[in-house]
């Protein structure tokens, strides 16, 4: 089993190909996106492919250390790059592939007109720890 | 077994055993023995007074585990010159334990998990779970907070707001898990209203109780949020009402008004309304008058505006939170209803995709696009 994260994006990925922002959606198409985004997760704890799962805000703020004695630095020059991620879900399967279709199956969440939104989602493999046993 | 009575039992041995002067940690090492050794041994041979058999086997737990360790020779001492084990009023015991466990030394978050291991008896996994927390972090948290207040002794009482403001935050946190900390908080405070005679406890558990029998109908059957206009009301529990709104009611005829029991009224005036049309908002922007006199708090001021935009329509709901900060949470939420009920449903949608990007927690961000979607697509 490998845990992969799969990230959704606020901005930053390529557009979607149904891209209209939400609040442009009926509230009926809002309801059916977040009964299929529900039930992707319930069916993955049913199989124990899930993991978790978290939306986060669009606010963040960057954080340096900047010497002794000062208080860290809040904000650089990379104030685009904290709003991209809008939330994420950690999946655990048995090959990569099986992570490629279930993002798969996430990026097809109906959107506009009920139709998938065809958004792009970033999967990213967990590194984890040297086995204990080399065969 | 009884689980229900050992956890009901469990705080007050603890505070027997601190009160005597096992300083915190060893005493709940000792009171956990005992509830191990109980759950052994009373299927076989139930006590007639399982307090004071708790309190006894406990008390020995912890004399063994003091006369084992030289440096705590002191507190044997102490210990030598208390009285022997015997019957302890419930009401003082427990009341203390409440005191300890929201000490002003102790951050929020560790006043409230102590509350609920001490005073509360859940397990750390039971804690942890409900915090969504790993059971390591949760486990931590305690430990810290036992070591705090470790060389706290109950020679006086604390400050009751504080108490109350411990279980308001337990309150506030609702649930998941195994443990509801709604209910857990209401116990509590129902506990605590026992020992202590406060009108800001009962206004507290009216308040509680009354935004309690709002629960079910509070989310749709997709999980949703459902405002209080919108809400079943035949889905709100009439006995929680009842209850609260009694509670409430011998309260505020002892004179003492406080923020409790203020805003228990306003939630009293919510839950009497047959439909939300009938709702009584005049007297409850006086209440909200009387919140602001009491707190000060922005945050109460934003709700008055939101009850004047009832009282006396939404221009003046929007004049009296135009004096108010609009980096407020929820300030933009309350723009775009108060647009949206003067008519301007541009600047309403505006509003409340803005309102959306700001909302702290997802069930208020879904219902939130959801009002700026449905006026977009009405436009």
């Amino acid at each position: 089993m490998a845990k992969y994260l799969l990230l959704k994006h606020y901005r930053g990925a390529p557009a979607a190909v149904n891209d209209v922002p939400m609040d442009q959606w009926t509230p009926e198409e809002i309801s059916a996106h977040m009964k299929f985004m529900d039930d992707f997760a319930a069916r993955l704890e049913e199989t124990g492919e899930f993991v978790d799962g978290q939306a986060v805000a669009p606010e963040g703020t960057f954080v340096r250390y900047d010497g002794e004695g000062r208080p860290p630095v809040t904000d650089g020059p990379f104030a685009e790059t904290k709003d991209l991620i809008a939330g994420w879900m950690v999946i655990d399967v048995d090959s990569y592939e099986r992570a490629v279709e279930l993002a798969g199956e996430l990026s097809a969440a109906p959107g506009a007109g009920g139709k998938p939104i065809h958004e792009w989602l970033e999967l990213r493999p967990f590194l984890t720890m040297p086995p204990a046993i080399t065969e | 077994m009884d689980e229900v009575l050992l956890r009901s039992l469990t705080p007050s041995v603890l505070t027997v055993l601190v009160r005597r002067g096992a300083d915190f940690a060893a005493a709940e090492d000792a009171v956990q023995d005992a509830l191990v050794e109980a759950i052994r041994a009373w299927p076989a041979d139930p006590p007639r007074d399982p307090k004071g058999w708790l309190i006894t086997v406990a008390w020995r737990r912890f004399l063994d585990a003091t006369r084992a360790e030289a440096a705590r020779r002191r507190r044997e001492d102490i210990a030598d010159e208390e009285p022997p084990p015997g019957p302890v009023p419930a009401v003082d015991d427990t009341l203390q334990l409440y005191f300890l466990c929201a000490h002003p030394s102790l951050t929020p978050s560790s006043a409230v998990a102590l509350t609920l291991r001490a005073v509360g008896g859940l397990t750390t996994r039971q804690i942890a779970q409900a915090y969504l927390v790993p059971e390591a972090t949760m486990a931590q948290r305690i430990s810290r907070a036992k070591r705090t207040v470790s060389d706290v002794r109950f020679d006086q009482l604390g400050d009751v707001a504080t108490v109350l403001r411990v279980l308001y935050l337990v309150f506030n946190e609702g649930y998941s898990g195994d443990v509801d900390l709604a209910v857990e908080a209401i116990r509590l405070t129902r506990q605590l209203a026992g020992a202590i005679d406060h009108p800001e406890v009962a206004g507290l558990l009216a308040l509680m109780l009354l935004h309690h029998a709002r629960r079910a109908a509070r989310t749709a059957a997709d999980g949703s949020l459902a405002p209080l206009a919108d809400q079943d009301r035949s889905r709100w529990d009439t006995t929680s009402i009842a209850e609260g709104v009694e509670i409430l009611q011998a309260a505020l005829a002892r004179d003492r008004l406080g923020e409790f029991q203020a805003q228990a009224a306003i939630a009293a005036l919510h839950a009497d309304a047959p439909t939300a049309g009938e709702t009584d908002w005049v007297q409850i922007v006086e209440w909200y008058d009387e919140l602001a006199r009491l707190t000060d708090s922005p945050v109460v001021r934003l709700n008055r505006a939101v009850a004047l935009g009832e009282a006396d329509g939404p221009r003046a709901g929007l004049a009296a939170l135009a004096a108010l900060d609009d980096t407020l949470p929820r300030h933009t939420a309350v723009a775009a209803y108060l647009h949206e009920r003067d008519g301007d449903l541009a600047t309403a949608a505006r509003l409340y995709t803005a309102a959306a990007r700001k909302a702290s927690n997802l069930a208020e961000r879904d219902h939130l696009t959801r009002q700026a979607a449905r006026l977009n697509s009405r436009r």
